[in-house]
């Protein structure tokens, strides 16, 4: 604790952020004064802001962890990692949406809103105070309630509708419980929260940690607050499915995580094993729904909820191990790579809704399947792609944190999750369709992009599908430097 | 650095040939061919200049063409390879079974670049596990294999291969992440903390909590006895071999399964010595119930393939067999439990190139006729005899007949575990009965008889012999008189398939009458095994 009460001298603390804010605002402004066939122009700013607080993010790595701004904003590894994983992930993303947005009447609102959703992401990861948690919470919901219903159809606005009210909901549960936890201790800085906690009335504590909990559940689309993730994945664009599903998540995880390392850590009641069942369950309905989905986005919503489980591990056991900082490091970033490559393969082919459609659609394109193939394996955990080694470290921590039970579960669910998976890659591989199964819809209902892009390959969700699928390996076989860089701070 | 060329050799050609979209089919199974037989030449080459030592030497110390590079620091996995008495047999019958695969392959005509670049990949899974002296690189490349060999089944199988690569790949991945589970007890056991598998049979973990070390030992031993298979963990392999192309079947029997074997000797006994002596009599008894229930069970098969494939389960259950008893501590005296190590690895090998034969025999039979089934073959022997002295080469060294690589291994097993189990040794030969009575059988139903035609079912073949003009009609009888014709179907070993299939049983021919040029190189390693099991 540096205690920073001045906070001028440390607005530099905040650089990657503050690139963030002036990207959006500076898009905003550029795309006011920017024809509507010229707007690439904004996606380009916008995607250097993201660069660049990505670098601004990775240059200030390996400096010992500090707190500013009178303790609220904790620039710490997980700061940093969620720092460069979501500016990184956004960029990624404004080009995979690049393909359905080009044109588009609200095309530069729709980046900015991507970027401010990103910042809500950064600060939920680097909150160190509840108002602050409550107010990122805000910040990476509230822009990202527009873009699930960009498309302005039915299915966007009942999605968005759906996810507006169960975040409006939730967003009251988790004021509830910070204000369970406020009327405990009288304070809302978790450094203090960690002194005083474990005094509080057991009462209050409840109430105060299931709100709090709820709400970066929510974000982080756990069970029990999921039944958002598979309508809005479905019902919106593939692209901002792929943003849905990737980074609020992480800010929510790291969220998350902090809490149970921090103020959570020493409080009288199990916290630990609440966040894994919360994993356990999670990952076990999540995998148990992905089952018959013939749906690809329905199938990979399902999918990130169970990933989610096996982050929830790491969480669970975040004040025990060692292990786990370096583990939530690895895995939040291979999942961030093959989530959005797994989306981008549907993203190339917006037309097909099931997986018979899919593998119809791609059927001549053999290198779009096997960087599919390496997505999805990546996604089950084969080696040696980065969720193998995350799910090895996450694994090895949650173990090492007193939960081998969980593991074992966690194993057995990796089992279960390969046959979904392999539902989708078998027909794309054999390049045969697959007799349709009952009850899939019509091919092709439900076209999410305009009817001129319809039918064909997209190229630039190609090329993020590509540039994943060798990430996501790259991220595997060198996860001993990215775990270098980004744990040489403590 | 050798030895890592020798294991990304084959995979860096797959990248080649699928990057060569132009690339023609004969050409890319050449390419295939080359890249085999230049891995093979420098396998031989690392044999020959491999030394092996006197006394026990191997798993801890006397390792060759060692690289150790940092891979994940913060559980510390890295990529750390080396070459001992344990892995070197079984980086060359890698190296010999893939060859032969690549040249049977020669004539290919469905998609033969990806077929080849699939291969390579799994040559390169192959060598990886065999050359790992690491926990999670072993992991890695054995998660590999199941991933190439999925899509080999899957892509290039007959019958329902769909079903059956499924139902391959989720019983093996779930052995898998068992083991993985298991590696990662391994690892927050040991006390520095570490994946390196050198490191950790020098100090083994876990060794003063035999409930944990207990655990742990079931985990691997769960996941490596899906591999195997071992009794009641089997049922995938009929399945999965059945449906193969010919190819994948031979690697699949051949190497693959020696993975699990190979894991036994490699991790769960010099790791978990205590643990491995303690459960030693519990891998012995599944050990015997493998041997039993794969020798009945194949011998009650009415197709071919499975036969063999349950033949598998059934010389697999020796090797188990052999490293139970090497875990006998008490009961035996370390001569004898040398003997049963050596023979359970020598068995690693002589069954790689036998069931490699045998299975690249099948797949004669099925490009002649697309069938396996018994019923549908009869008197090969006439219109095929190299076809059929080579299955009866393969048979009888499957049985286990003198001067064949399996006798040699057999033998050893049974005279190093009758000291310590006399009981389970003695059921276990009753194996040995089983198995050649069904070969004898089996080659009496293929290769003696009337011949049959594969194409047209039995009851047609009564009837319908109309069908066509008999050449011969001067004997007065329909059925003889139409024999010449139908044989004709059935045409001989050709050219690529006798230069895969016969280098095997030479082979295994050396094998059984110069048993030294293996031995020598196992027995340091066998005997540094059983040193180390025996703390």
């Amino acid at each position: 604790m540096t205690g920073m009460s001045g906070g001028g001298e440390r607005v530099l603390a905040l650089l990657p952020e503050l690139l963030l804010l002036l990207g959006a605002v500076g898009g905003l402004l550029l795309g006011l004064w920017t024809p509507q066939h010229r707007q690439r122009r904004v996606r380009l700013l916008v995607t250097a802001a993201c660069l660049a607080s990505a670098v601004a993010a990775a240059v200030a790595l390996p400096e010992p962890a500090e707190r500013v701004f009178e303790d609220t904003w904790v620039v710490d590894t997980t700061t940093g990692v969620v720092r460069i994983v979501v500016a990184l992930g956004v960029a990624a993303l404004v080009w995979l949406a690049s393909a359905s947005f080009a044109g588009h009447p609200r095309e530069t609102e729709a980046y900015v809103l991507m970027l401010l959703g990103g910042l809500g992401a950064v600060a939920l990861a680097a909150s160190g105070d509840l108002l602050l948690l409550v107010a990122a919470y805000l910040l990476a919901s509230v822009p990202l309630y527009a873009l699930a219903g960009f498309a302005k159809d039915s299915a966007g606005v009942e999605a968005a509708m759906k996810y507006y009210l169960m975040g409006a909901f939730v967003g009251v549960l988790m004021l509830v419980g910070v204000a369970a936890l406020v009327l405990a201790t009288g304070t809302t800085g978790y450094s203090d929260l960690a002194v005083l906690l474990p005094g509080a009335s057991p009462g209050l504590l409840a109430v105060g940690i299931l709100g709090v909990l709820a709400g970066v559940g929510f974000k982080a689309g756990a069970v029990p607050v999921h039944f958002w993730v598979p309508d809005v994945t479905a019902g919106t664009t593939p692209p901002m499915a792929a943003y849905l599903t990737t980074i609020p998540k992480i800010g929510a995880v790291a969220a998350a995580f902090r809490l149970l390392a921090e103020p959570f850590a020493d409080v009288p009641l199990d916290v630990p094993l609440l966040v894994a069942l919360i994993a356990a369950t999670s990952m076990t309905l999540g995998n148990l729904a992905a089952f018959h989905q013939t749906d690809v986005l329905r199938l990979l919503a399902y999918s990130t909820v169970s990933q989610v489980g096996y982050l929830f591990m790491v969480v669970a056991v975040a004040a025990r191990t060692d292990l786990a900082v370096p583990a939530l490091a690895i895995y939040l970033a291979g999942y961030a790579v093959t989530n959005v490559g797994a989306f981008a393969a549907v993203a190339a082919a917006p037309v097909a809704r099931t997986i018979t459609d899919w593998a119809t659609a791609v059927g001549r394109h053999r290198s779009l399947v096997v960087s599919l193939v390496v997505c999805l394996l990546g996604l089950v955990g084969t080696p040696p792609t980065a969720v193998f080694v995350g799910k090895l470290a996450v694994f090895a921590a949650a173990w090492d944190g007193g939960l081998a039970w969980l593991v074992v579960v966690a194993a057995i669910n990796t089992v279960a999750s390969l046959f979904y998976y392999l539902r989708w890659i078998a027909p794309a591989f054999a390049g045969v369709p697959v007799a349709p199964a009952t009850g899939e819809g019509e091919p092709g209902s439900g076209p999410r992009t305009a009817a001129g892009t319809a039918q064909r390959i997209q190229r630039g969700p190609v090329v993020v599908l590509h540039a994943a699928a060798v990430l996501s390996v790259l991220l595997g076989v060198g996860a001993g430097v990215w775990l270098a860089a980004a744990t040489s701070a403590s | 650095m050798l030895l890592t060329v020798v294991i990304f050799l084959p995979v860096v050609i797959a990248g080649v040939l699928l990057a060569a979209r132009g690339l023609g089919a004969r050409a890319a199974i050449g390419l295939w061919v080359a890249a085999s037989a230049v891995d093979l030449a420098l396998v031989g080459w690392m044999w020959w200049r491999f030394e092996p030592g006197e006394g026990a030497s191997g798993v801890v110390d006397g390792l060759a063409y060692e690289a150790d590079l940092q891979w994940i620091p913060t559980v510390d996995a890295g990529y750390h390879v080396g070459v001992d008495g344990l892995s070197l047999p079984l980086l060359a019958l890698t190296g010999v079974l893939f060859l032969a695969c690549a040249i049977y392959s020669l004539r290919e005509p469905d998609r033969p670049r990806t077929y080849a670049a699939l291969f390579l990949f799994l040559q390169t899974a192959c060598l990886g596990t065999f050359a790992s002296l690491d926990l999670i690189l072993f992991f890695v490349f054995f998660d590999l294999t199941i991933v190439g060999m999925y899509f080999v089944i899957a892509g290039w199988g007959h019958g329902n291969a769909r079903r059956s690569a499924l139902k391959f790949f989720l019983y093996t991945f779930i052995g898998s992440l068992a083991l993985l589970v298991g590696f990662i007890g391994l690892f927050l056991g040991s006390d520095e903390r570490t994946f390196d598998m050198v490191a950790l049979a020098a100090n083994p973990p876990l060794a003063d909590s035999p409930v944990a070390g207990g655990l742990v030992l079931l985990a691997i031993g769960l996941g490596l006895a899906v591999k195997t298979p071992l009794f009641p963990f089997h049922t995938w392999l009929p399945d999965a071999h059945t449906d193969a192309p010919a190819a994948g079947s031979a690697v699949l029997a051949g190497i693959l399964l020696k993975l699990g074997t190979y894991g036994f000797v490699r991790i769960a006994m010099p790791i978990l010595p205590e643990a491995w002596q303690r459960w030693a009599m519990v891998a012995v008894v599944v050990g015997v119930i493998s041997v039993l229930w794969g020798a009945f069970v194949a011998l009650a098969q009415t197709d071919v393939k499975r036969m063999i494939a349950y033949t598998s389960v059934n010389h697999m259950g020796y090797v188990l067999l052999g490293l139970g008893a090497a875990g006998l501590v008490a009961s035996a005296d370390e001569g004898a439990r040398t003997v049963a190590t050596v023979g359970a690895m020598y068995q690693m090998v002589s069954h790689g190139l036998l069931t490699g034969a045998l299975f690249l025999l099948s797949g004669v039979l099925w490009s002649r006729g697309h069938t396996y089934a018994f019923d549908r073959w009869g008197g090969l022997a006439r219109p095929a005899p190299v076809f059929a002295g080579c299955l009866a080469l393969a048979a009888f060294g499957s049985l286990g007949l003198p001067g064949f690589s399996g006798f040699i291994a057999e033998f050893q097993i049974f005279t190093g575990a009758l000291q310590a189990t006399p009981v389970a040794t003695v059921i276990a030969v009753v194996g040995i009965l089983v198995t050649a009575g069904l070969f004898l059988v089996a080659l009496q139903r293929l290769l003696t008889g009337d011949p049959v035609d594969p194409v047209v079912p039995a009851e047609a073949d009564a009837d319908g012999t109309g069908e066509r003009p008999a050449p011969d009609r001067t004997d007065g009888h329909t059925v003889t008189a139409t024999r010449p014709e139908v044989s004709a179907r059935v045409v001989d070993l050709r050219g690529h398939e006798v230069a895969s299939i016969v280098p095997l049983l030479v082979l295994a021919l050396v094998l059984g009458l110069l048993p030294r040029i293996v031995l020598d190189v196992l027995e340091p390693a066998a005997m540094a095994v059983v040193e180390l099991v025996a703390r």
